[in-house]
């Protein structure tokens, strides 16, 4: 058992020595080094900052989780009384799960905390908006086919000015949203493997330029294991590497857009802030170019370690 | 101990090359240590190469490695402990008069040095068999008389060492098996 303790401590600290060897032949190199980084970091930063977009988007959407109610515009000038009675009748249809009415008072309440046009609405002589019944059909006896039908039911009522459905545009948005998370999820494929082919290029230029030093190897007695791990060491740095390059990138581009970006959202509702997901992608980015390294440097190992034979 | 001769051509390096494994026979088999060569997977071929010496006429030296990184390679591929390494390194670079120079890089050698080197490396892990191609090719008589006694010295303290050169001259001198090739067959043996 000691003895066996011993020889696993040998060879994590065999893995610890190829892997510093590694680094230190990059840093012999650094330009060339740091070029390689920098390109697996911006085809990695790409699809990572279209994901961070696309959450924060994903995220504003699933705050108006309203998506399924209708929305019931009353006549100008109902009384509160009358209203709240429709909204109970409303409520006892076989179809209907629960009705909220709101009266013009407090549907201009929310609209001003909504929409952030204090000034504007203040300097309006009246109220110009209506009451309302907001509407939640009950999910198990209504389709979205026979919706229409409540909506025609719900507007030949009487003191019914309109009847809106909000789910439409909503659901729109998000096949929108599932559509880009699909091209985004390609892209990030395709880039992917650029890297892949990137880093495998690079390990298969590193060993050609090594190969008499590789023959001796083998002529000395190393087996393929032992030649292969300087260059998957190599990979996985450069994949590290890359993956930290991408995050700072990102980090770079979030905090030049963070500014008009915030500009953009104060203007409609202030409760909306841009989410980094910083920790996530500093633990997510390098985990994947690290993958993609090893995996690279894999695949050129492969292909061209075996060719090289002592002569 | 045993020398190799025969002509350019006469097949010195492949017979060397078919023991080292670098070659494989392609009829017959090959017998070393009781160990039949054709019988060796390729997956086994390093660890085979690992009782076996080799020097060669240029040296082979990795030449952005110091001399002592060099003659540790074939320890380090063997996993053995640092501490032991350097023992070992140190041991082998002071047999072949060249502890002082451990951290030159080979460029900096001469070229008995640098085959010096070469031999050190050989034998650092201290393999039963030592073969040699043409390793006094490029170096004058004094510095050839010095490899081979250097070659001698393993041989005294039980190696193996086997020995391709062109050089009669030298080995006439040195009471050891000649085994002459001509186009690839045995020509003569002269026992001493």
């Amino acid at each position: 058992m000691k003895g066996l303790s011993f020889n696993f401590k040998g060879y994590l600290l065999r893995h610890l020595q190829v892997m510093l060897f590694s680094l230190g032949r990059l840093w012999q190199q650094p330009l060339s080094s740091l070029m390689t980084a920098t390109v697996i970091g911006i085809a990695l930063a790409l699809p990572a900052g279209l994901y961070v977009l696309l959450q924060n988007v994903n995220t504003v959407s699933d705050q108006w989780d309203d998506a399924s109610k209708i929305t019931v515009f009353l006549e100008q000038g109902i009384q509160t009384n009358h209203g709240e009675k429709l909204a109970n009748d409303i409520k006892t249809w076989p179809e209907i799960s629960d009705t909220i009415y709101q009266s013009s008072d407090q549907t201009l309440e929310e609209f001003r905390h909504l929409s952030g046009l204090n000034d504007l609405l203040d300097a309006l002589p009246k109220n110009p908006l209506p009451a309302v019944v907001i509407v939640t059909p009950d999910e198990n006896n209504v389709t979205s086919e026979s919706v229409s039908g409540l909506l025609e039911k719900l507007q030949a009522l009487a003191s019914v000015d309109q009847v809106q459905l909000d789910m439409e545009w909503l659901q729109r948005l998000r096949s929108i949203n599932k559509l880009l998370e699909r091209g985004i999820g390609l892209l990030a494929a395709l880039l992917s493997l650029s890297v892949l082919l990137v880093i495998g290029n690079t390990i298969r230029l590193a060993i050609l330029s090594r190969q008499s030093e590789i023959r001796v190897m083998k002529l000395v007695g190393a087996t393929d294991r032992f030649i292969r791990r300087p260059f998957l060491y190599t990979g996985f740095w450069y994949g590290i590497l890359g993956g930290l390059f991408a995050w700072i990138t990102l980090i770079i581009m979030m905090s030049l857009i963070s500014d008009p970006i915030n500009d953009l959202t104060s203007r409609y509702s202030s409760a909306f802030t841009l989410q980094w997901f910083t920790g996530f992608l500093l633990l997510v980015l390098p985990s994947i170019g690290t993958l993609l390294g090893i995996g690279g440097a894999w695949l050129a190992v492969g292909r061209h370690l075996d060719n090289i034979e002592p002569d | 101990m045993a020398f190799l001769t025969g002509h350019s051509g006469a097949g010195k390096s492949t017979l060397l090359k078919l023991i080292a494994l670098i070659e494989r026979s392609t009829h017959g088999q090959v017998l070393v240590n009781q160990q039949n060569l054709t019988r060796i997977s390729k997956r086994k071929i390093p660890y085979y190469r690992r009782q076996i010496g080799l020097v060669f006429q240029d040296h082979n030296l990795l030449h952005d490695r110091t001399v002592f990184d060099n003659v540790a390679l074939p320890l380090i591929i063997e996993g053995e402990n640092h501490r032991e390494v350097g023992r070992r390194v140190r041991a082998s670079l002071d047999k072949v008069g060249l502890l002082s120079k451990e951290r030159s890089l080979p460029i900096a050698l001469s070229g008995g040095e640098q085959q010096r080197v070469g031999i050190a490396r050989a034998v650092v892990s201290r393999p039963p068999i030592l073969l040699a191609d043409e390793p006094t090719g490029n170096l004058d008589p004094d510095l050839s008389r010095d490899i081979m006694n250097l070659f001698e010295q393993f041989n005294q303290v039980g190696v193996t060492v086997f020995i391709a050169t062109h050089d009669l001259e030298l080995i006439s001198t040195l009471p050891y098996r000649q085994i002459a090739l001509h186009q690839g067959r045995l020509a003569q043996q002269a026992a001493q």
